[in-house]
């Protein structure tokens, strides 16, 4: 049991560093659906399967064709005529030994047996390669997630629906460090004035981190500009000046070489942004319906933000708790590790408050609060959309939308067959300009798009259908983990151009 | 309804049945129905969005199927998808180079791989994987170093399409392919281009790039757009640690030669979980010594492997991209990408997609002689910093030559011991005191190219 444990860590190892052991569990404790084993589809679970899903189950009546072992890496032609899902559920499971694969022979209806798996598993998805209103509808209500995919010729399309979904690591790439240099805490200000930067020697001079320098520097501006933050650019110019003044210089009168100074006018610009007060996004979180009415019901999510909302406003005099990282930077170690201790121990202490409103408001939680919450609300799918304009991959989705009219007039794609095509366009023209109509929406879809489309014949090239099934499945990964930001809420992938474009509908 | 009763029986018997079919499925090189429908669309039909020299025929897929030759560089986590979404796109005559084996860690992604198939080179498994999956495909491993290769080699393909995680390597391959180049009273001759298409990946970000050699930019005009490596500076490795790193870093490279933990002359074993174990306790012994906390086993795995995180699903989008980009050059069925997209899905999916232009002076594909300038006073050291130093240059362990009195000279090479001992002395000797003129040509060689590079040394005054 602990050699499987090891082997598991060490096979996982590279993407146990992006989303850790927790994001693993929620990982191999998830079990997802997929409806139809096209291209799209097995590649999505391919990348699913890797990693290590708890379990999926493919749904699909049809039967292997020829065509369909062309494009796709998990059907062999030994398998044509056989049930897709089986075929592909065996290609599949032969990837991860630790992944349970399950299939259901049969064409995917509305009927009371989707009710039945709900009941059977939790964290249920669904797959599914063209739209399906009431489907989507069903998943709505039992806040299953629902992801829709398809390849359509060199245009690859998905669409995420569930009706909330809450982040807490979003992981943000470019964060602004929370230093409170312009409202430091009654803790930083001590360990700031603990500094005499006139009467230190030389070598601890050049050790000093930047963050004490540009607070000392700081208070001398303060003195002399009635208490005001650098605003403009002249005024942060002046200021760098004055820190630049601050370089020990040598007997000649040439300064010395003193990064840690370099470091301090380097980071000015940014050093000096004033204390986010809340950003209208977090603004609306706290005003959100749930973040309002708590009741024993309520989930994790909503009683930490309410918590934090109680800190903002009694505590935090209007500002969220210390984040208490700070970036590296020229210093002697125990200059930096005492620095670091004054931010990470009010954190902390910030944390314990959060952790008392939160008890205070009927439940306990253990996790320190990030500042990196975000929610996804997405529209459901029969929500009509509003498009104004019409460029480059906007022009996709309305073709996506036409040639699914066409389907529904003519029982078939255009343009499937070579003699089709010419006269195809025509039609499809006629499903173009009804949908535009129907929308309202006064757009201009050339005709060469509608021609692409028909000489598309609903062709799922296997390269496209890859760089999908990437794509979806890290969006899928997103939501089980609940770390990093999914997309919001319709994506579209332009293999001609090799561009993409994400929209929300 | 699904099994649910008895599931370790049905993936056992799934097992079988699937162990199977890997073998059965090579036997038969035969077409079936339908097949290449999925491709036949935009090879048989003409369309608004192709490229101008594209022409409809029947006739492009036997192209594919029979004639054209594609080289994949690299059998691992891009590797095994480009393998994969070529033989799917019609692509018979693969070539891969790898020379690793497999490990452990590659299985969440390299999914051409078993955890039988641990140690064995990854070229071969992989070339295995996929001629016994697509029936007809006849991919052929390389288990070799790029740099095993001539020109003789890569001249007989179509297309080169590189999944590297080095870039070193990846200059190495853009020079080789600008080597090919010929040209005719300074007019290129096109059919000396091989298409170079390349693909990267680092956690959730990557990108893809396509590389017409001499034509458009190539790996060393964008050489300042990769992040440079990090390494600590070492007055804070060795006195002033902040971070777990710094302390990982010390062991590494400051306690272990010291030390010799595991005997006289046995260098560090990244690969040893012994060796890493010794670093971990070590590490954890430096944190406490300046109160640092953080130090784990996996952090100190990572710092010493210079471990990059990887998932399945950045690999498959990048290597879809490439291999689509292979796909319209060698088809001429659309304009292909021109010349770079970069990818991120940190936070929702981000792409960018740009021109890279070409460098004036670009040390690999201008043509333009290098100018060095340099003060006749100058230490030959000094010029050596310069060429690893320089952002456009990067070079790695560079050896110079001149021709000195009629004579060619090794003036300094790092790469033979017993040169560089005999060379070492050059280092702190003036250019003047070489014997160096102004004007001369000095010529390069180093990893990150097949050729030398000739620079133009002027002195200033």
């Amino acid at each position: 049991m602990a050699a499987t444990k090891a082997s598991k860590e060490q096979k996982y190892d590279r993407q146990l560093r992006l989303w850790g052991d927790h994001g693993q569990e929620e990982l191999e404790n998830a079990h997802v659906c997929l409806i139809n084993s096209t291209a799209s589809g097995t590649e999505l679970l391919k990348n699913l399967v890797l990693p290590g899903i708890g379990s999926f189950t493919i749904v699909d009546g049809h039967k292997v064709s020829g065509e369909d072992v062309g494009n796709n890496f998990f059907l062999s032609n030994h398998s044509i005529g056989r049930n897709r899902a089986q075929a592909a559920t065996e290609l599949l499971q032969e990837l991860n030994t630790d992944v349970s694969g399950n299939f259901v022979e049969e064409s995917y209806k509305v009927t009371s047996s989707i009710k039945t798996f709900s009941c059977r598993v939790n964290n249920f998805w669904f797959y599914f390669h063209s739209t399906c209103l009431r489907l989507g509808s069903v998943l709505w209500n039992a806040n299953v997630p629902f992801l829709v995919c398809r390849t359509y010729g060199l245009v690859g399309y998905m669409r995420l629906v569930v009706k909330e979904h809450t982040v807490i690591e979003s992981h943000p790439d470019n964060a602004l460090e929370d230093l409170r240099l312009d409202q430091p805490f009654a803790e930083l200000k001590s360990h700031i004035q603990s500094y005499d930067l006139e009467g230190m020697g030389k070598k601890d001079h050049g050790h000093t981190p930047w963050i004490i320098i540009v607070a000392k520097y700081l208070e001398k501006w303060f003195s002399e500009h009635n208490s005001q933050l650098p605003k403009n650019y002249k005024e942060k110019e002046a200021f760098k000046q004055l820190i630049r003044q601050g370089i020990l210089k040598n007997e000649k009168g040439t300064p010395e070489d003193e990064e840690n100074f370099e470091e301090a006018i380097k980071n000015v610009n940014t050093a000096l942004n004033p204390t986010k007060v809340i950003s209208s996004g977090v603004d609306d979180i706290f005003n959100g319906e749930q973040c309002n009415d708590i009741t024993s019901q309520t989930p994790a999510f909503w009683l930490m933000t309410r918590a934090v909302r109680e800190f903002v406003q009694n505590d935090g005099s209007g500002n969220l708790p210390v984040r208490g990282s700070i970036p590296d930077m020229i210093a002697d170690s125990e200059k930096f590790i005492n620095l670091q201790n004054v931010y990470r121990e009010k954190a902390m202490q910030d944390a314990s408050v959060v952790s008392k409103h939160v008890e205070a408001l009927l439940q306990s939680v253990g996790k320190v609060c990030g500042p990196y919450s975000c929610i996804l609300r997405c529209c459901s799918l029969s929500s009509a959309c509003s498009m104004d304009s019409a460029d480059g991959e906007m022009v996709l989705y309305l073709m996506l939308r036409s040639v699914d009219r066409f389907y529904q007039q003519h029982s078939r794609y255009p343009g499937v067959y070579n003699y089709q095509v010419e006269e195809d366009i025509s039609k499809l023209k006629l499903c173009v300009n009804s949908l535009l109509q129907e929308y309202s929406l006064n757009v201009n879809v050339k005709d060469d798009y509608i021609h692409e489309f028909c000489r598309y014949g609903a062709a799922e090239p296997h390269t496209v259908a890859s760089f999908l099934g990437g794509s979806a499945a890290q969006e899928a990964i997103k939501i089980i983990t609940r770390q990093f930001v999914p997309f919001n809420n319709t994506f579209i992938y332009n293999a001609m151009s090799q561009t993409t474009a994400t929209f929300q509908l | 309804m699904a099994d649910t009763d008895e599931p370790e029986k049905k993936r056992r018997r799934v097992v079988e049945l699937t162990e199977k079919m890997v073998v059965d499925g090579g036997r038969d090189g035969g077409e079936w129905d339908g097949r290449w429908n999925h491709i036949n669309m935009f090879l048989e039909r003409p369309g608004p969005f192709t490229h101008p020299d594209f022409e409809p025929s029947t006739e492009s897929l036997q192209f594919l199927l029979d004639t054209c030759k594609i080289l994949v560089i690299g059998a691992g986590g891009l590797g095994c998808e480009l393998l994969k979404d070529l033989a799917l796109s019609g692509f018979r005559h693969i070539h891969v180079v790898d020379m690793d084996t497999i490990d452990v860690s590659n299985l969440n992604r390299q999914f051409l791989f078993r955890l039988k198939d641990v140690g064995r080179p990854k070229a071969d498994i992989a070339a295995d994987f996929i001629n016994g999956r697509i029936p007809g495909c006849n991919v052929v491993p390389h288990f070799k170093k790029i740099q095993d290769f001539d020109e003789s080699f890569y001249r007989q393909f179509h297309i080169i399409v590189c999944g590297l995680d080095s870039i070193i390597a990846r200059r190495w391959m853009n020079g080789m392919l600008l080597s090919l180049l010929v040209y005719e009273d300074g007019v290129l001759d096109p059919s000396s281009i091989i298409p170079l298409i390349d693909g990267g990946t680092e956690g959730f970000k990557g990108n893809a790039r396509v590389i017409f050699p001499g034509m458009t930019a190539c790996i060393d005009c964008t050489l300042e757009l990769y992040p440079p490596q990090i390494n600590f500076p070492m007055c804070t490795i060795a006195s002033m640690p902040r971070l777990p790193e710094h302390c990982v870093e010390y062991v590494r490279m400051l306690l272990w030669p010291k030390e010799k933990p595991f005997g006289d002359g046995v260098g560090l074993d990244a690969d040893d979980p012994e060796h890493i174990q010794w670093v971990y306790q070590k590490s954890q012994e430096r944190a406490a010594e300046f109160s640092i906390t953080g130090i784990t086993y996996r952090l100190t795995q990572g710092v010493v492997k210079r471990i990059i995180p990887a998932v399945a699903s950045t690999n498959a989008v990048i290597a879809a991209a490439c291999a689509t980009e292979v796909f319209k050059i060698a088809s001429s069925a659309y304009i292909p990408l021109n010349n770079y997209m970069v990818f991120n899905d940190v936070d929702g999916l981000y792409t960018y997609t740009f021109e890279a232009e070409r460098k004036e002076n670009c040390s690999a594909c201008s043509q333009v002689p290098q100018d060095l300038y340099f003060s006749p006073s100058a230490k030959l050291q000094e010029v050596l910093d310069y060429l690893t130093e320089n952002a456009s240059l990067q070079m790695k362990s560079p050896a110079i030559t001149a021709t000195l009195e009629g004579k060619n000279k090794t003036l300094y090479l790092q790469t033979v011991a017993s040169i560089e001992q005999r060379t070492r002395p050059n280092l702190s000797k003036s250019l003047k005191e070489l014997g160096l003129l102004d004007g001369q040509e000095l010529a390069v060689a180093d990893v990150t190219t097949p050729q030398t590079v000739l620079f133009k040394l002027s002195f200033t005054s």
